[in-house]
């Protein structure tokens, strides 16, 4: 049998601590044990990254593996080591049924510092009654903070697997508008919507009427549905899109459903043939190539870094 | 040349002065908690004050490549609502652990009252229990007395001088603060404390040890590019680099640094963490690319160095 996700975070974290941290953080592990109050734990959630550091958890190959055997879809891969002992001390209280954890996840994001924030919602995909936190995650998209709201939709099942389809697509859409790259966002593919499509469509024209660049990963999500008007649009990308944007064009055809219109489309699309059918182009590739071109670098909110037609 | 701002209000400031700052070498900034010009009523909101100085403004700050501290504290002005102080008192040891928290403050006197001398007193004590700094703000009114008072009721309370910094120093002043071993931070404002002539005449006379420049800058008329126009300044009138370095950067860090919460690694080379987190510096966001971002054009300029 594998080992629970709280099992693997204890492990993990004092087989990298050195001792006095590692002394430190066991001690009050038994003091929470000890105290009914809720004084050990606020006390130890507030310490840890003055105490055990900020440090990557940098996860090998094995223990990732690990944590998805442990929870389907579980990707530590960009956790601290103060986010992990965090997320461990919160998994502990959100098993224990004396207070209902909503009620300590609102108290404790109330005065929420960043690194408190990101562990906050890291930890989503793990506390117990995950159906009762999907309000509480939605609250964490609606801020200014981009790594907050990066902390509930990057690398975290939560989104796919609890949102309906209205705080998914609003989750989809304002990434999009504040530059959040889609490609870390588990399930995207498998959670595309016709309304979906619909939204962005209308976005990327308001986009367009702006003279303002579309995100080439926002295809992505129309092409399961790529028909009829959504074809004019691609071919508006074919004819006036740079390199990346094309393919993503490209990528996006290959999920949308059969027609007369998107055989021609590929056509002209013919030269990234190859690249497709060895896989050397993905969605992944795709994000490369716009960190590449800065595309999703921004130093500030409505700094916008145009790119060069 | 590299400087930090040990006293500044972001949360009043616009993006503007984040980019100016940037530009002329502001690379951290210090906001102490204060009163916000008209006087909070709920504690709630004193909650959401200090959320946002350890939440959004660290944030909003890294992204234009300035590291964000603050400090946290119950200021004398609003000390003297005793109902929201004590509320205030209530939650400070709270926020106080928060991360780039670097000291209690800022603290001290304003109209001088029973009720400030109490909050401050336990504010001390707060300072002392938890080994944090401590910020000092001496009044503007009777300002000679209160600063006395302020390092008197500080020994009383048995904190080392060398962890408290006495903020808003004139040359009146100046002289009983050093001569006790405290830090002497000097608020470089147009027309009212000290301009930039009158400061570097200071930095001539008393030289550069435990002294601080900063802007204090905040909702008032003020100049986020106090600290960098010091600098300048005071290079033209001859003052040696390595003095304008001390006053204008590295004593701040001296001070604040004492908090474990603040270090020069920060800004030169931070934790993976915060750089996908809270700052946006010119390091790293993913894998080892170089961001390439265009330096924005500020709209304040260097210009003027004069601020009087």
């Amino acid at each position: 049998m594998s080992s629970t996700p709280s099992e693997l975070l204890l492990s993990w974290l004092l087989g990298r601590l050195p001792d006095a941290p590692k002394g430190w953080f066991e001690d009050q592990l038994s003091k929470i044990k000890d105290d009914p109050t809720k004084k050990a734990f606020d006390m130890c959630f507030a310490m840890v990254p003055r105490r055990l550091g900020k440090d990557d958890l940098a996860l090998s190959t094995d223990e990732l593996a690990a944590a998805d055997a442990s929870r389907t879809g579980w990707s530590p891969r960009y956790w601290s080591i103060d986010v992990a002992a965090r997320i461990y001390l919160l998994i502990e209280i959100s098993n224990d049924n004396t207070e209902p954890f909503v009620e300590r996840f609102k108290q404790l994001h109330r005065t929420a510092d960043v690194g408190e924030l990101l562990a906050l919602y890291n930890g989503l995909p793990l506390y117990t009654k995950p159906e009762a936190l999907v309000g509480l995650a939605a609250d964490g998209l609606r801020t200014n903070i981009k790594a907050e709201f990066q902390a509930v939709s990057h690398q975290n099942p939560f989104p796919s697997e609890q949102f309906s389809e209205n705080p998914w697509n609003n989750m989809i859409l304002k990434a999009l508008f504040i530059g959040v790259m889609l490609e870390p966002i588990l399930g995207i593919d498998k959670r595309a919507n016709p309304e979906l499509a619909r939204i962005l469509r209308d976005y990327a024209h308001e986009r367009w009427a702006a003279d303002r660049f579309v995100s080439p990963e926002l295809w992505r999500c129309i092409g399961p549905f790529a028909e009829g008007v959504f074809l004019d649009d691609f071919q508006k990308v074919i004819d006036h899109g740079n390199d990346t944007e094309k393919k993503a064009v490209a990528l996006a055809l290959m999920s949308a459903p059969p027609s007369e219109g998107k055989n021609k489309l590929c056509v002209q699309l013919a030269e990234f043939d190859a690249a497709l059918a060895q896989n050397e182009l993905t969605w992944a590739t795709i994000a490369d190539e716009m960190l590449d071109n800065s595309l999703a670098v921004t130093r500030k909110m409505n700094f916008e870094v145009e790119l060069k037609r | 040349m590299m400087f930090i701002d040990s006293h500044a209000h972001m949360l009043s400031r616009t993006t503007d002065d984040y980019e100016a700052m940037a530009a002329a070498g502001v690379v951290a900034v210090i906001e102490p908690a204060f009163w916000l010009g008209q006087p909070r009523t709920h504690v709630a909101t004193y909650i959401d004050y200090l959320s946002s100085i350890v939440g959004f403004e660290r944030f909003r700050a890294g992204q234009f490549g300035i590291r964000h501290y603050c400090t946290i504290g119950l200021n004398s002005k609003e000390a003297n609502n005793e109902e929201l102080a004590e509320g205030v008192m209530d939650i400070l040891p709270r926020f106080a652990m928060k991360d780039g928290v670097v000291a209690i403050g800022e603290i001290g006197y304003d109209d001088q009252t029973e009720l400030e001398d109490k909050y401050f007193r336990l504010q001390i004590d707060l300072a002392i229990e938890l080994d944090l700094p401590v910020m000092i703000h001496t009044p503007h009114r009777d300002k000679k007395r209160g600063t006395t008072l302020s390092m008197d009721v500080c020994e009383e309370h048995g904190i080392d001088p060398s962890k408290v910094i006495i903020d808003h120093n004139n040359e009146e002043t100046v002289r009983e603060v050093l001569d006790r071993g405290y830090w002497a931070g000097f608020s470089i404002y147009p027309s009212t404390k000290m301009g930039t002539e009158r400061m570097v005449d200071l930095l001539k006379e008393y030289g550069p040890e435990r002294i601080i420049v900063d802007s204090a800058c905040d909702w008032g008329i003020s100049e986020p590019l106090a600290v960098a126009k010091t600098a300048m300044l005071a290079e033209q009138k001859g003052v040696d680099r390595e003095a304008i370095r001390l006053v204008c950067y590295q004593n701040a860090l001296d001070a604040y640094g004492q908090s474990g919460q603040m270090k020069e690694e920060d800004w030169l080379n931070p934790p993976a963490i915060d750089q996908r987190t809270v700052f946006e510096g010119n390091s790293i966001l993913r894998g080892q690319r170089e961001p390439r971002v265009e330096q924005p054009k500020s709209r304040l300029n260097m210009d003027d160095l004069i601020i009087e």
